[in-house]
């Protein structure tokens, strides 16, 4: 990533500011030894949302609701259709649990990163091991979701399994960005301000419904939005529509995480090593 | 400094500016290996600062530094890899037990699990904190909650031990179980550089230390010098009561070197404090209480930065 390389100013490549000690799993191991205590029955608790939207929305309201058409004229259970845009949001909001909220606490309240950072780690290090971990748990929703789905017979073709590193990129975007947002917010008021955007992107994305059904104009709004290219490139692989279009959505994906890979650097730097 | 030791640390002309704000104007010190020294001064004085240079977490703006013999601007992983750090706040893991707090921190360095765990216990047993290993953080009283930050900083077995106002915040008795932990250290041969606005606490520590004000240092030197330099040996506190306290004060006037009129007592400040009491006596002046004592580093520290509050 070019872009990673021009953040090392060479003034300060070696400096207060030294990027990485590439131990960024130090990060990641901090995590998992916190998560063996308290924290263990939150992280179960968010593989449940996903599956109970599906419980009552695939199940309950699929039943009214009867077939979807997919762009390539197939038509699908409405389960088989929500089932993927669910993964592609709780990705996201799994994502952005962890890299917002989790990490607004270590860095505001708990000062994990002054400590951190007051060692040979580097801001790198910190950006890549909390995105590491959210990735993690991410991986592991992700993954229980598709057992799911595979029980319920919501995945059409044998491409479903590649949902699993589908879901970890897209969650790899969220948190990313995420992490490097909640840097600039100091208090809770303004953390509402990212549920605040994330439930209109859940709502709209085609999650629930194809975008076919808005106006071209919210179209082309929809499709700037992330989220929806989670859910498209999730949805192709669970269904087997297979279309080059998902290089797009993987490219979009791919810039977001080196930007977002350089703004949380950048803005961790500026916070604690100024 | 002990001649032919090459210094720890060496710092000329140290300067830090905020944007308009100059947080250190032009500090100049060096620490020899061993030494513990010390950063006094008020609040905004510039301590901290200096603290964060020194811990190669902040660039400096202008000066030299030079710590462990490297540039924090061009090595700060491999400066920072030999630092133990005592923050001002404790920032002690929360979602982490004792004994984890001290294992995690340790891997942050880079140092095997193997390693890590071992010196946790041994740490544990010289922060006396062995019962408490498996404590939540929330549970340890603010003393425990200091010597598992101290025990924390140690982890990597610094050269240089770097602590923020130690003992803010603790009641007397977990001060000198604390300093008594630090003593220790310092007979181990660990380099202390601590700040702190106790001036017991510095007397009790520091072989050598800097009064700092306004960014720049107002004086230089080991605590009995620093009085003798600028204090007389003994105080007399004389009250008059309120009403009374500034007349009696250019009545005496010439009893000491100086004499300070505060509104609630005087301050005569001189060789012999009988002597002076003797004195005021005979000129008719009755105390309502008065008190001969020995100057002290807080005496010094008042004169150099004044009385006024800053906040």
């Amino acid at each position: 990533m070019t872009s990673l390389s021009e953040l090392r100013a060479p003034k300060e490549a070696r400096g207060v500011g030294a990027l990485s000690s590439g131990n960024a799993y130090a990060v990641f191991n901090r995590n998992l030894v916190g998560a063996r205590g308290t924290n263990l029955w939150v992280m179960v608790s968010g593989f449940f949302e996903p599956v109970f939207y599906l419980l009552s929305l695939g199940a309950g309201l699929g039943g009214l609701i009867g077939a979807v058409e997919l762009p390539d004229g197939r038509a699908v259970s409405y389960a088989a259709f929500i089932a993927p845009g669910l993964l592609a949001a709780a990705a996201m909001t799994g994502a952005i649990a962890d890299a917002a909220w989790n990490v607004f606490f270590k860095m505001r309240f708990m000062r994990v990163y002054d400590a951190m950072l007051a060692t040979s780690l580097g801001p790198l290090d910190v950006a890549l091991g909390e995105m590491a971990w959210a990735l993690f748990r991410g991986g592991l929703y992700g993954t229980a979701f598709l057992v799911v789905m595979q029980l319920a017979g919501l995945n059409l073709s044998w491409t479903a399994i590649l949902a699993i590193p589908a879901a970890l990129v897209v969650a790899f975007g969220f948190a990313s960005v995420a992490m490097g947002i909640t840097s600039y917010l100091r208090s809770f008021q303004q953390m509402d301000w990212i549920a605040f955007v994330m439930l209109p992107m859940y709502m709209l994305s085609g999650t629930f419904f194809p975008i076919s059904q808005y106006p071209d104009w919210v179209q082309w709004i929809v499709m700037a939005f992330p989220l929806w290219h989670g859910t498209e490139l999730i949805r192709g692989l669970t269904t087997g529509a297979l279309d080059w279009s998902m290089l797009i959505h993987v490219g979009y994906f791919a810039v977001m995480i080196a930007l977002g890979i350089v703004f949380a650097t950048r803005r961790l730097r500026a916070l604690f090593l100024s | 400094m002990p001649n032919g030791v090459a210094p720890v640390i060496r710092a000329a002309g140290l300067r830090k500016v905020y944007g308009s704000t100059v947080a250190v104007d032009d500090v100049s010190f060096e620490v020899a290996p061993g030494e513990a020294f010390g950063l006094l001064g008020p609040n905004g004085a510039g301590k901290s600062t200096t603290m964060r240079m020194l811990g190669a977490v902040s660039a400096r703006s202008g000066g030299s530094l030079e710590i462990l013999g490297r540039d924090p601007d061009r090595q700060g992983p491999e400066i920072r890899a030999q630092l133990g750090v005592v923050p001002q706040l404790d920032n002690l893991d929360t979602e982490l037990s004792a004994r984890e707090n001290l294992i995690v921190y340790g891997r942050y360095f880079g140092l095997p699990h193997a390693v890590v765990a071992a010196r946790a216990d041994e740490l544990l047993g010289f922060a006396q904190l062995e019962d408490k290993a498996k404590a939540a953080i929330d549970d340890l009283s603010g003393g425990m909650k200091r010597r598992l930050t101290i025990a924390r900083a140690l982890i990597n077995e610094p050269r240089i031990l770097l602590l923020d106002e130690p003992t803010t915040g603790l009641d007397p008795q977990a001060r000198h179980i604390l300093w008594d932990r630090l003593f220790r250290l310092k007979e181990q041969g660990t380099t202390l550089v601590l700040t702190t606005h106790y001036m017991d606490e510095a007397e009790q520590l520091c072989d050598r230390l800097i009064v700092v004000d306004h960014g720049r240092i107002m004086a230089e030197g080991t605590p009995a010098g620093l009085i003798r330099e600028h204090s007389t040996r003994e105080v007399l506190e004389v009250r008059f009561g309120s009403e009374r306290n500034a007349e009696a004060a250019v009545a005496l006037a010439d009893l000491g070197e100086r004499v300070e009129p505060l509104p609630d007592r005087v301050l005569v400040y001189a060789e012999n404090g009988e002597h002076v009491l003797a004195e005021v006596l005979r000129r008719g002046w009755d105390p309502v209480t008065s008190l001969v004592r020995r100057s002290s580093l807080e005496d010094v520290f008042l004169r150099l930065t004044g009385r006024s509050l800053i906040e």
